[in-house]
């Protein structure tokens, strides 16, 4: 006999078993998700999710596939938070700390409270990763950020009304694009395939008989 | 958090670690893999599909699950559709935005087109987020687009369109170079060599990524990229049925807001389906690393307005979906934990297979150990093997795993699991769609004006899909429907638009004496408790 436990769903309570996540709680419950599900798994943001234990004073925030039920669990589902995306041509732009008093100005009224970090699904940094950007170090700022999965509950709980994923977004494209190493080998291999250097060979390849690239295939020589 | 059950043969699994690690266990013969993928693999299951009555791939097998919405009824009745009340009129309608599509937006916008993506749920909510391993390309000097096709050809069981898997290995590093420029990241070396490692079946390290977070990484760069074009994104808005004009060619779409329930009219030059996979039809009762989205929608769409479907037969169970915890069982443990020198191991310890086989080899071997030989660790959802994570630290050294798989180490230790210091139970999990819509190489359907890219397409990679090679046809073949969707469209003037086809479809049903109390596309899978 599995354990149940009371929840709270917008207010209502339903009897769910403890094992399930709340998503899953949800659909126990009757639910058929629209809004507030996407990959199930952790990785799109779609479930961001603030919740609060009976008799706690904390509301705590977490992703609605990745964390279990409690007893006495009051669940309220955010699944569309408007965050700020400025528009910008990536091509133009150029990784200075200009872009970011341009584009996300905000980030400089941080009051350091620490919200964004406290509240962070990914149990990321996030208020350091604002600190970066604000200083225009975003190499830092997108290894920092990286595991962000832009659910956007930390912008939920932002005094100064910044949309930390969309700084961070900038912040990872800028050090992608312009500050991250050229990979002089791909360069390279982009060139020789334009040239046709591997056009030849191929097109032997596609008119092997079946037996001939069977052979090939069994007796390939695999990198160690 | 492991039972006690678990406990006892995870010491074995512990003792014979070192001895293990180094081991280089053989890999099979063809003769072996053929004979393994027989018994074993789920598409060799006869009972769990069935023939197809009507459509262009009447007389040919799919999983029952698709049979029956390819052969259910349309979610409209086409003589209540108003479609001259037209609420979108556009260059190219994209339907799904995940990977493809986002790709074929941009390359639209870049030649000038007016392009439009409509989705279910929100842009980025698709397998492409989902997608952590890595990317390929032969981007490295000792390997070559030829070696590349070589490994994708034989890994595909010589099942893959020759023009389709060319254009797959040539265009591959300019599909990284173009991910570079957009400023998605990449695991580099310091001095800017990319830093890539095996999948299964690859013969020469190609794989790219960017930690286990890589599709995600190229997703929400793809869609920031759309954000910053101004490209029209309608969300929470499915396409129901595909619109032709009176000269058969696409021409539109019929749309349902998902939550108000209104039907909208998007009429279009050309049309792009990218609505990707199937993982949540569950076939035979798989559980699936897909995300919520992936029902076939497309590949219903599109047969029902008459594309034809390739390999539809042949689906790729992921070889290791978590087994344990419940909460996560069959959510994706990406293969680069084998790549990064993870092994799969028995409930008596034993290393029982190469960890580097292809998908569908390595799957049908867990199976069998889980199976026949009895050799699998109980579960409370069935059974799984071990994956040896701690092997990665004793071979790549500590750190290795926070720094390459973050994503793993996360998914774990939300249920107190610490991958670093513990192995892993999984078992195959029905991870992609192998065939879908028949393209040429210009990603055009059978139907004219219809242009298919992503998971959505059958042919790119035969009858099994190497890691990596995912991530990469969603790149290359988007762009290549993009820019020749935009390119179609500026010779095409549309003409009156028609839902007959869906009408026929309903005759030629009634014809064959199928009656379904269905009605498709899906949509959303029901999970809701059965009272």
């Amino acid at each position: 006999m599995e354990t149940m436990v009371h929840i709270f769903l917008m207010g209502k309570q339903y009897e769910v078993p403890s094992n399930l996540t709340i998503m899953k709680a949800m659909e126990y419950a009757g639910y058929q998700l629209i809004r507030g599900c996407g990959c199930r798994n952790g990785f799109c943001g779609a479930c961001a999710t603030i919740y609060r234990i009976k008799g706690d004073r904390e509301l705590k925030a977490c992703l609605a596939c990745q964390t279990k039920v409690e007893d006495n669990m009051y669940v309220a589902t955010l699944p569309f938070f408007p965050l700020v995306k400025q528009v910008y041509d990536i091509e133009k732009v150029s990784p200075t700390q200009q872009i970011m008093m341009q584009l996300y100005p905000e980030i400089y009224a941080c009051i350091g409270c620490n919200a964004c970090t406290k509240s962070c699904t990914q149990d990321l940094n996030v208020m350091q990763y604002i600190a970066y950007a604000q200083r225009g170090d975003f190499e830092k700022c997108a290894e920092e950020s990286f595991d962000c999965v832009m659910c956007g509950v930390c912008s939920s709980r932002c005094p100064a009304g910044i949309s930390h994923p969309q700084v961070a977004m900038l912040a990872r494209r800028l050090n992608g694009k312009y500050l991250a190493p050229k990979s002089e080998h791909l360069e390279n291999r982009v060139r020789e395939i334009k040239n046709g250097d591997f056009k030849e060979l191929l097109e032997g390849l596609m008119q092997k008989p079946l037996e001939e690239m069977q052979e090939l295939y069994n007796h390939r020589d695999i990198e160690k | 958090m492991y039972t006690k059950e678990m406990l006892e043969s995870m010491k074995k699994v512990e003792a014979n670690r070192e001895a293990n690690a180094v081991l280089e266990p053989r890999r099979m013969t063809a003769e072996e893999k053929d004979t393994l993928l027989k018994t074993y693999h789920p598409d060799y299951r006869q009972e769990e599909f069935d023939v197809l009555a009507i459509g262009p791939n009447k007389g040919e097998k799919v999983p029952k699950e698709l049979a029956a919405l390819l052969q259910a009824n349309s979610r409209i009745q086409p003589d209540q559709i108003d479609l001259s009340h037209v609420d979108y009129d556009v260059d190219v309608l994209i339907i799904g935005g995940g990977g493809a599509g986002a790709s074929a937006a941009i390359e639209a916008d870049n030649a000038g087109a007016k392009a439009m993506i409509v989705t279910k749920l929100r842009i980025g909510d698709a397998n492409t987020m989902m997608a952590e391993g890595g990317i390929q390309a032969a981007d490295k000097p000792n390997d070559s687009p030829a070696v590349h096709y070589l490994d994708a050809f034989g890994g595909g069981h010589f099942a893959a369109k020759p023009e389709l898997l060319y254009k797959l290995v040539t265009e591959a590093p300019e599909a990284i170079q173009w991910l570079n420029d957009l400023g998605v990241e990449f695991d580099k070396a310091p001095d800017g060599t990319m830093i890539t490692t095996h999948g299964g079946g690859t013969s020469r390290k190609r794989m790219h990524a960017a930690k286990d977070y890589s599709g995600a990484e190229i997703m929400r760069t793809l869609r920031d990229e759309v954000l910053n074009r101004e490209i029209p994104v309608v969300d929470f808005t499915a396409a129901i049925e595909l619109i032709l004009d009176e000269n058969g060619k696409a021409a539109g779409a019929v749309l349902l807001n998902m939550e108000t329930q209104e039907i909208l009219i998007a009429r279009a030059k050309t049309v792009v389906i990218a609505t990707g996979g199937a993982g949540r039809l569950h076939y035979q009762g798989f559980p699936t690393s897909n995300h919520y989205g992936a029902t076939a929608d497309g590949l219903v769409l599109a047969y029902r307005a008459g594309a034809k479907l390739l390999y539809p037969d042949t689906l790729q169970y992921h070889p290791t979906g978590a087994a344990y915890p419940e909460q996560i069982f069959g959510a994706l443990v990406t293969e680069k934990v084998r790549s990064l020198g993870a092994k799969l191991i028995n409930v008596d310890g034993e290393v029982f297979m190469h960890p580097l086989e292809t998908r569908d080899v390595s799957a049908a071997s867990i199976i069998r150990e889980c199976s026949d030989r009895g050799k699998g660790v109980a579960t409370p959802e069935g059974t799984g093997v071990w994956l040896d994570t701690p092997m990665i630290e004793l071979k790549g050294g500590e750190g290795t795993i926070e720094k390459r798989i973050p994503a793993m180490m996360r998914m774990f230790a939300k249920y107190d699991i610490d991958i670093r210091k513990e192995p892993i139970l999984v078992y195959p999990t029905l991870h992609y769609q192998n065939g879908g819509i028949d393209i040429s190489s210009n990603g055009q359907s059978s139907i004219e004006n219809l242009f298919v890219a992503g998971e959505a397409v059958g042919g790119i990679h035969g009858r099994n899909r190497l890691m990596g090679n995912s991530l990469l046809d969603i790149i290359v073949f988007g762009r290549n429907a993009g820019r020749n969707a935009s390119a179609k469209a500026k010779e095409t003037t549309v003409g009156a638009l028609t839902l007959a086809h869906v009408d026929a479809y309903a005759k030629e049903m009634k014809e064959a004496g199928i009656t379904s109390d269905m009605v498709s596309p899906k949509l959303l899978p029901d999970y809701r408790r059965n009272k």
